[in-house]
């Protein structure tokens, strides 16, 4: 018997489990992934470097990273799913106590595809994506069964099709295999994703980030049934996340991975409780937790607010021209200097109360004022004028810059624009505002994609607050970056909106993040608004139940904390 | 479903009522006076081409003739040649050439546009995908008269594997050289839509699940990354029949067929206005109802059409 759950990774950080003594039903050794780039003209990229650990039975074992860190690269590689660009060395060897042990590094294509699904299944991040579209799940989850149990009769496979949807507690299990994938809701879909991974008892079930794109509570409901499912069934999975409190929230053990590297192994409480290696120390304090400390509000309450909407109302119509209501009379003000965070889950309407800000979306009844003028209401002249004095950040960055602009050109458009700027003054004013997002003032003339993604949320907001705003509208800006680079971005908005003082109206699904900026806090569902107060009354002591689910939902990243309001719950 | 087939009918009605009266326009707009032509090199006698104008209601405002050819249309009746016979008479002896061959070219576009586009789009980049790819840009760039005349020249006069020309032989051997002719450009779209569509669907999360559950490739790709990828080229497949039915004009004159092409053809050049219109009204509606037809085999093939 050898130490078996040794991570011998680069770093010292590592110790035994405490279930050292029984045999790991997976165990990888010194893993290598290395991709080709333009058929080996470009350098190769490695990808994953060397990474060993084990998967006990029955555990829930979590490997945690930011992007790039090669942990989804990882469990592809183990099933053989990369693609021929990709070189995958080292070993990983299935089969714990009682089953045939295989490597699968290197394993032939035929045999692998035994192996999956079978001993090994997957459950991927976009679960409705994952689904065949143009198939029923009844006809997938057969399709399954019928590929590895062909023993089975068409009536045991229907009969093991509904149990398996129940099993994921999925309401009216034999109605809804006739159900294709877009009739299901998200966490539905992800749910029948399980369901599915779970067909053939599988020893191992890697799970790649299946809750990522949920809402917090439809990600609470999945993480319920992933919980529940362990003292049913004795799979083992291994949850790759980057999210901490989901972390928190399931594994028994963590694995901590960076750039193709495992940097630390330890189990759960251990590792949120006296963190070893430097890298996790910093992952950990960058995840933002609700509960930080009063500080002084910004907010003039004298002065007319930047942004007021009054008893709004916007209705989209939909293909069949029914009138679908996203914001359902609303009433919210946003004082010069204040920051005021709009919460809510997706479809709740706070995108489209942002949209009617810049007069990007109908108004139906009710109005906006936006910096002294009233889009729909002035002439669109004064409204375009008013335009220049409101700045704008979107949640993807790469998205929201043009490539083809360089970073300087992107910041200097509106100076050129609103402000008549031109020649050396444009060129020291743009180099000014780079440098207030603390990005060197030498990369003007380089291009999004020469950027990251925290680096290109910078250029955004410089961009946004070029012209001096007096209103900021914020949409999700840091939901698209990891951890480590959203806190920086979100340190960086702070010390601009203090300096500058300008009003933010601040969209986020994130309460955490919500309560790290925010001077009032507005919680909205289904287009209304729930509950509207100063941060910390609404995030410390919420009045409305929706406002309680909400912070309930969200895991915390912390273990013991976890444990104790999963037990309060019942 | 009913709603959208109602509405899609309502859309057919609008389309066949604008492109009908345009091509009636156009018709009575060509230069050239068929009723002085029906004389051959004697001018007709003034009362008799006045009798003939008004016989075939010639002296009326061009919008009340078409007005009145729609009536006819209603009650079934596709107008009357000036020579006095029924288009529709006309038209019912040449329309089985005419499908005969759409449906020859047609089959060969399915059978080897998807499969050459299948073999190209599962190894994207290879050196079998560049020559289909290249053939593709090749087909689609020679004109269709270039292409029938030489292979009736070479595949039919030199090598004498086809006949030169006729119905003579029957099917398949009379139709295979000309529909291939036709079949040609469509073909090549087909493959590269195709193509296009199956390297899509391979990259889709979905096929990397099916893969994940450990499905055989030949049931990966044979069932699914299949079904999904042919959604698109079936749209454009149903739009190229009405083409095909319509297109064969020029092969139908090379290679001397009988068919609705051809008569087409003949009625252009003898400036026979009733025949155009009515050939052209049939082929238009031929052409609508094909598109209607995959419409809604595109809603059994994808159930998020069907849902909308």
């Amino acid at each position: 018997m050898t130490d078996v759950a040794t991570a011998s990774g680069p770093s010292p950080e590592t110790e035994p489990s405490p279930s050292s003594g029984t045999s790991p039903v997976l165990e990888v050794r010194d893993l290598t992934v290395t991709f080709r780039v333009d058929d080996g003209h470009a350098p190769d990229v490695h990808a994953v470097r060397g990474v060993s650990f084990d998967v006990l039975p029955g555990e829930v074992l979590a490997v945690v990273g930011e992007s790039g860190s090669g942990k989804s690269v990882t469990s592809l590689a183990l099933l053989g799913l990369l693609g021929r660009h990709a070189e995958v060395g080292g070993s990983a060897l299935l089969g714990g106590a009682g089953q045939e042990r295989v490597e699968l590094i290197g394993l032939d294509r035929r045999a692998l595809q035994d192996v999956r699904g079978r001993r090994v299944a997957m459950v991927f991040q976009d679960s409705s994506g994952a689904l065949d579209p143009v198939f029923t799940v009844g006809y997938q989850l057969d399709e399954m069964l019928r590929r590895h149990a062909p023993d089975l009769t068409r009536a045991q496979r229907r009969e093991r099709s509904v149990e398996l949807l129940r099993l994921v507690e999925l309401p009216d299990p034999a109605e809804r295999l006739k159900f294709y994938p877009h009739q299901f809701s998200g966490g539905q879909a992800q749910r029948v994703m399980i369901a599915m991974a779970l067909a053939c008892d599988p020893e191992v079930l890697l799970a790649d980030e299946p809750t990522t794109a949920l809402d917090v509570t439809v990600q609470r409901e999945v993480l319920d049934v992933l919980r529940r499912l362990r003292e049913r069934v004795a799979t083992s999975i291994v949850l790759i996340t980057h999210d901490m409190g989901v972390v928190a929230d399931l594994a028994d053990r963590v694995v901590v991975m960076r750039g193709g590297e495992v940097v630390e192994t330890a189990p759960v409480r251990r590792l949120f409780e006296a963190p070893r290696a430097a890298y996790t120390r910093e992952l950990l304090a960058a995840v933002p937790r609700v509960g930080t400390p009063d500080r002084p509000s910004g907010a003039d309450g004298a002065g007319r607010p930047a942004l007021a909407f009054d008893d709004l109302v916007v209705e989209y119509r939909d293909r069949r021209g029914r009138a679908v209501r996203a914001v359902d009379g609303v009433t919210l003000s946003v004082q010069p200097g204040e920051i005021v965070a709009l919460v809510g889950e997706s479809g709740s309407g706070k995108s489209s109360m942002g949209r009617c800000a810049l007069g990007l979306a109908p108004v139906t009844s009710g109005s906006v004022e936006v910096v002294g003028t009233r889009p729909g209401q002035d002439t669109p002249r004064t409204v375009r004028a008013a335009r220049a004095r409101i700045g704008v950040v979107f949640q993807n960055p790469a998205a929201s810059l043009n490539p083809r602009y360089s970073i300087g050109e992107s910041v200097a458009e509106p100076l050129r624009v609103h402000a008549g700027l031109r020649g050396p003054e444009l060129e020291r004013r743009t180099a000014e505002l780079l440098e207030s997002v603390e990005l060197p003032a030498s990369w003007v003339s380089r291009y999004p994609h020469e950027l990251s993604g925290g680096q290109l949320q910078r250029v955004s907001i410089a961009r946004a607050i070029s012209l001096g705003p007096d209103l900021l509208i914020a949409d999700e800006p840091t939901s698209a970056l990891d951890v480590s680079v959203q806190a920086t971005v979100l340190d960086l908005f702070r010390q601009v909106q203090q300096s500058l003082g300008f009003a933010c109206l601040f969209i986020s699904h994130d309460l955490a993040v919500v309560d790290e900026l925010a001077d009032r806090v507005a919680v909205m569902h289904r287009g209304r608004l729930v509950e509207t107060g100063a941060r910390a009354q609404v995030l410390g002591r919420p009045e409305q139940d929706y406002t309680r689910r909400l912070l309930a939902a969200a895991p915390v990243p912390d273990p013991a904390e976890q444990a104790a309001r999963r037990a309060a719950v019942g | 479903m009913t709603r959208r087939v109602t509405r899609r009918l309502v859309d057919l009605l609008v389309v066949f009522l604008g492109v009908t009266l345009i091509i009636y326009l156009m018709v009575f707009a060509l230069p050239g006076d068929p009723i002085a032509a029906l004389g051959g090199d004697r001018p007709l006698a003034p009362n008799v081409v006045a009798e003939l104008r008004e016989r075939y209601h010639l002296d009326e405002p061009v919008l009340q003739q078409y007005l009145r050819y729609l009536g006819g249309l209603l009650q079934g009746d596709l107008g009357t040649t000036f020579q006095g016979q029924s288009v529709a008479d006309r038209m019912a002896l040449r329309w089985p050439v005419t499908i005969t061959l759409a449906l020859t070219a047609w089959g060969i576009e399915v059978l080897l546009g998807v499969l050459l586009g299948l073999v190209a789009g599962l190894r994207a980049g290879a050196v079998s995908d560049r020559l289909v790819l290249a053939g593709t840009v090749v087909a689609t760039s020679i004109p269709v008269f270039v292409l029938a005349v030489s292979a009736q020249l070479w595949l039919g006069v030199e090598l004498a594997w086809f006949p030169v020309a006729g119905t003579g032989a029957g099917w398949p051997t009379a139709y295979l050289l000309p529909a291939a002719v036709i079949a040609v450009f469509g073909l090549a779209s087909v493959a590269r839509l195709m193509r296009g569509s199956v390297v899509d669907t391979l990259r889709t999360d979905f096929v990397r699940t099916l893969r994940a559950k450990g499905l055989r490739e030949r049931q990966v790709v044979g069932v699914h990354v299949m079904r999904s990828s042919a959604i698109p080229v079936l749209t454009y497949l149903a739009i190229d029949l009405g083409y095909l039915l319509g297109g064969t004009v020029v092969v139908e004159g090379v290679f001397n067929l009988p068919g609705v092409g051809q008569l087409l053809f003949q009625a252009i050049r003898a400036h026979e206005g009733p025949t155009i219109v009515g050939v052209s009204t049939a082929l238009i509606l031929v052409f609508l109802l094909t598109n209607l037809l995959v419409d809604l085999l595109a809603s059994v093939l994808d159930p998020r059409i069907r849902h909308e």
